[in-house]
């Protein structure tokens, strides 16, 4: 044993083999993101039933309203960080191969960047135009 | 050893599952269900900035018979992901763990549920 280790505090052995100060992350995450769905959900699906006849001029208009683009945006970022977060913990319950499980965990994760990403850019396209 | 008739359970097969833990699985199958049903949010919304025509056609893809089904069963989901998901919260916060509590706000969470789709189909339609 080198005198190094002798020297250590148990507490110094013990930093950053645990989850202490990080363990709660996701858990923190999903509920911060559920308690931001929870006003942002609502607001889109009275957006939306607003939304059901209306042709292709109007949906620009009331996308072109800046609060609605940021609105719409940050539903559907958030729905995406919290889909990404629930996903996640179901695949780590149910798939126990661990190449497999890999696999879903990661395509899921870059499913939900994609995905928040292509509809961002749709909002700002119909909000901006060009 | 006598051999004993000792119940085996839970059975999945044949395990009738309790009331909350219906719910339980319900707000992970909602909540996969709407992950994946994001996919017809991102089309919707890709249809728009593509333009006129797009549009058109994914309005009258989301309005047909089908389209309405499916649209349905988004509302159904949402509605009873968000409700259980304020249940959840309560049980962040320390309250209801009781088995009647939870039983009692099991019901609570399945009739708003129900009562937020019925109000969003009546308007909306």
């Amino acid at each position: 044993m080198g005198s190094d280790v002798k020297l250590r505090s148990a507490l110094g052995r013990a930093r950053g083999l645990g989850s202490a100060r990080e363990g709660v992350g996701h858990f923190y995450a999903q509920r911060a993101t559920a308690i931001g769905m929870i006003p942002l959900s609502l607001w889109f699906v009275v957006s939306v039933i607003g939304l059901t006849h209306a042709d292709y001029g109007t949906l620009r208009d009331w996308v072109g309203q800046p609060l609605n683009a940021t609105l719409l945006s940050l539903t559907v970022l958030t729905a995406m960080y919290h889909a990404q977060l629930g996903v996640e913990v179901v695949i780590a319950d149910y798939v126990h191969g661990e190449t497999l499980k890999f696999t879903l965990l990661t395509a899921s994760t870059m499913a939900a960047f994609l995905l928040g990403a292509a509809m961002v850019v749709s909002i700002l396209k119909v909000a901006v135009g060009v | 050893m006598t051999k004993r008739d000792r119940p085996l359970s839970p059975h999945l097969q044949i395990y009738k599952m309790p009331f909350t833990a219906v719910l339980s699985i319900s707000h992970r199958i909602t909540g996969v269900v709407m992950a994946v049903g994001t996919l017809v949010l991102a089309y919707w919304l890709a249809a728009a900035a593509y333009g006129p025509d797009a549009y058109a056609t994914a309005q009258a893809v989301l309005g047909s018979v089908p389209g309405r089904l499916l649209l349905f069963g988004w509302s159904v989901a949402l509605f009873y992901h968000l409700c259980n998901g304020i249940r959840h919260m309560f049980w962040d916060a320390g309250m209801g763990f009781e088995i009647r509590d939870a039983v009692k706000s099991g019901y609570i969470t399945v009739g708003a549920a129900l009562a937020l789709t019925i109000l969003a189909w009546a308007i909306g339609v």
